[in-house]
């Protein structure tokens, strides 16, 4: 048989980290760094295959974050520093980041959203001068579900950054309480032409949140989106993350939103 | 290359290729269909000429000898993935214009979206050539010509059953070594569906209007679909598959990913872990795979998905028609656009 693309390899996990409750980071050897943005074909053999995106990018290692949700994402959480992982990949586009450079960007996340643009996050962090200006904008449902605090907390030195969650829990000692949606209008933004706003979250955070750059004079061309759907093969085959024309996993996961927006589920 | 034969000389020719080939076409299978008293033709091995189905159209596409309805593609044993043991027989397989125009489309599909062929599609799929059954017809449900798929030069052999005899044109040079040299030669060309009772008028827009994706021609199907998928399953060109991982009851160690026919229209499709799904309703779903088969594929690819082959009308147990839906979808979309 020729080449098998649904063939996966196996990595070493390396290190793992409790993100929350429900949410770990796990540290995977690869050899070849894939581009922000793109995402992996996670393998536990019996168990099954599924979609995740990279939230960290080093010499030889990647990171991802995985909720324990479903299936497979359970089975990875009884994973040891050590276990093997099976990964096909990386598949996607990934961030425009050429685009970005000299722009003002603003980097809007909800919940996990958060995962896929921590690589982005970290590269400006190391490279700030890539671009004119990052403001960050992070929303998550109560305090104990924040993603990435150490992370968080080294970016708010470098970068304005939001973080609100949902529900205070009475346990929240940060500023902001609300939906991310209603933080839209802190951000000082520059001229129209010279923004790029990347927003990353489930489909109602990203509709909503566009709809407050929007309001504000931001265009559909200068916001990008990150997708996420349902998937068995990541190679345009299966079908299951087709909207229109598209296919999520060969054209996206990375769309401008005026394609996006035109997307009907 | 044409021959004229009769009936037992064309099952001395099966005879013979079944020494290389798999024959596959349309088969009766008595009693076996939806209803008391009705049969099911599905495509199976075929032994003679009598076993071929020419007077009614398959319940079911031909799709399941090229694209198998569920399909090992990994052996677990602890974390080693093993690729099955690979077929090498050849398979011939009798079908007619519309159904191969349609494995075009699972071609395009498997073989050409995104840049890695599929290997275990591509594997089977070589290995398959196609005796064309020659349709002058259709069906009652039959739109081909419509979506341009009544047509096809893409045929091994084409075969025209008459009254007392069989016509075959054998345009693959591989295949006129079975046929003996005293049999009588005659000039074949196969002809094709010149007119259907059925007409579809496919939207000839460059873009969807925004208002047709909520419009209220959908609601309808919310409450007339069941999500059976049975439109989906008896298509020829719907080419979703999901893969799911199982291990043995009585060794955990060992198990096995398989991927399956999955259909756009049966609750789950779209289900991700965590709670989200899209297209909720059966209408919606509807509008998804209308505008996928005469729409959204087209301009990718450049062609309708959809062939006209009128089995999704055929089995649908709620009566819906499709192609009712695509005339109306044109109507609105006219009615929108001025």
């Amino acid at each position: 048989m020729n080449e098998n693309p649904m063939m996966p390899t196996p990595h070493r996990v390396i290190k793992i980290g409790l993100e929350t409750d429900l949410e770990s980071t796990f540290r995977i050897e690869v050899d070849t760094p894939p581009v922000m943005g793109q995402f992996y074909m996670v393998s536990i053999p019996k168990i099954g295959e599924m979609p995740i995106s990279i939230s960290g990018i080093g010499q030889g290692w990647i990171d991802m974050t995985i909720r324990n949700v479903g299936k497979v994402s359970q089975a990875v959480h009884f994973l040891n520093e050590k276990s093997m992982l099976f990964l096909r990949g990386p598949y996607g586009n990934g961030f425009p980041v050429d685009e970005f450079k000299g722009r003002h960007l603003v980097i809007a996340a909800g919940g996990s959203g958060i995962a896929p643009v921590r690589p982005l996050v970290e590269h400006y962090y190391r490279n700030p001068d890539e671009v004119d200006k990052l403001d960050l904008l992070f929303g998550f449902k109560t305090p104990d579900d924040i993603l990435f605090r150490q992370d968080i907390e080294c970016w708010k030195g470098r970068f304005d950054t939001i973080l609100t969650v949902d529900d205070a829990c009475g346990i929240w000692e940060g500023e902001c309480v609300g939906l991310i949606t209603e933080y839209v209008k802190n951000i000082k933004l520059s001229e129209y032409d010279k923004m790029e706003i990347v927003i990353v979250g489930p489909p109602v955070m990203i509709k909503f949140t566009a709809a407050e750059f929007i309001k504000r004079g931001v265009s559909e061309e200068r916001i990008i989106v990150s997708m996420e759907r349902r998937m068995s093969c990541g190679l345009g085959k299966c079908g299951h993350c087709k909207i229109g024309g598209y296919y999520i996993c060969l054209d996206g996961p990375v769309f401008r939103y005026n394609e996006a927006v035109k997307l009907v589920d | 290359m044409g021959w004229k034969l009769t009936e037992s000389a064309f099952n001395d020719l099966i005879v013979k290729l079944k020494a290389d080939y798999t024959i596959l076409g349309p088969k009766r299978f008595a009693r076996q269909g939806r209803f008391s008293d009705t049969d099911l033709i599905r495509y199976d091995e075929i032994e003679s000429l009598d076993e071929i189905v020419w007077n009614e159209k398959s319940t079911f596409s031909p799709k399941e000898m090229v694209f198998p309805i569920t399909q090992t593609i990994f052996y677990f044993a602890d974390e080693k993935f093993l690729e099955p043991k690979l077929e090498e027989n050849k398979l011939l397989i009798f079908l007619r214009p519309c159904d191969i125009n349609g494995i075009r489309r699972l071609d395009t599909i498997y073989l050409k979206n995104g840049p890695e062929p599929d290997s275990y599609y591509a594997h089977l799929r070589e290995r398959v050539r196609f005796a064309m059954m020659e349709c002058t017809e259709g069906f009652d449900t039959c739109f081909c010509v419509s979506m341009k798929s009544n047509t096809t030069s893409d045929y091994d052999m084409a075969v025209r059953l008459g009254d007392d005899e069989v016509l075959v044109e054998v345009k693959n040079d591989d295949f006129t070594r079975y046929f003996r040299p005293d049999l009588p030669r005659a000039e074949f060309t196969p002809g094709f569906v010149p007119e259907n009772t059925i007409k579809v008028a496919v939207p000839d827009v460059d873009e969807i209007p925004a208002g047709i994706f909520n419009h209220d021609m959908w609601n309808e199907y919310k409450s007339r679909c069941i999500a059976c998928g049975r439109c989906n399953t008896t298509c020829i060109t719907c080419s979703c598959h999901t893969t799911t991982d199982i291990f043995y009851d009585d060794n955990l160690r060992a198990g096995e990913r398989r991927r399956t026919w999955a259909c756009c229209h049966v609750d789950g499709f779209t289900d991700m872990a965590g709670g989200i799904s899209f297209r909720k309703d059966n209408g919606s779903r509807m509008r998804f795979k209308v505008l996928h088969k005469i729409y959204d594929y087209h301009k990718r690819f450049g062609e309708h998905m959809c062939v006209g082959c009128g089995r999704c009308d055929d089995n649908c147990p709620e009566y819906i028609s499709y192609s009712g839906c695509i005339n109306r979808l044109n109507q609105v979309i006219q009615e929108t656009v001025s």
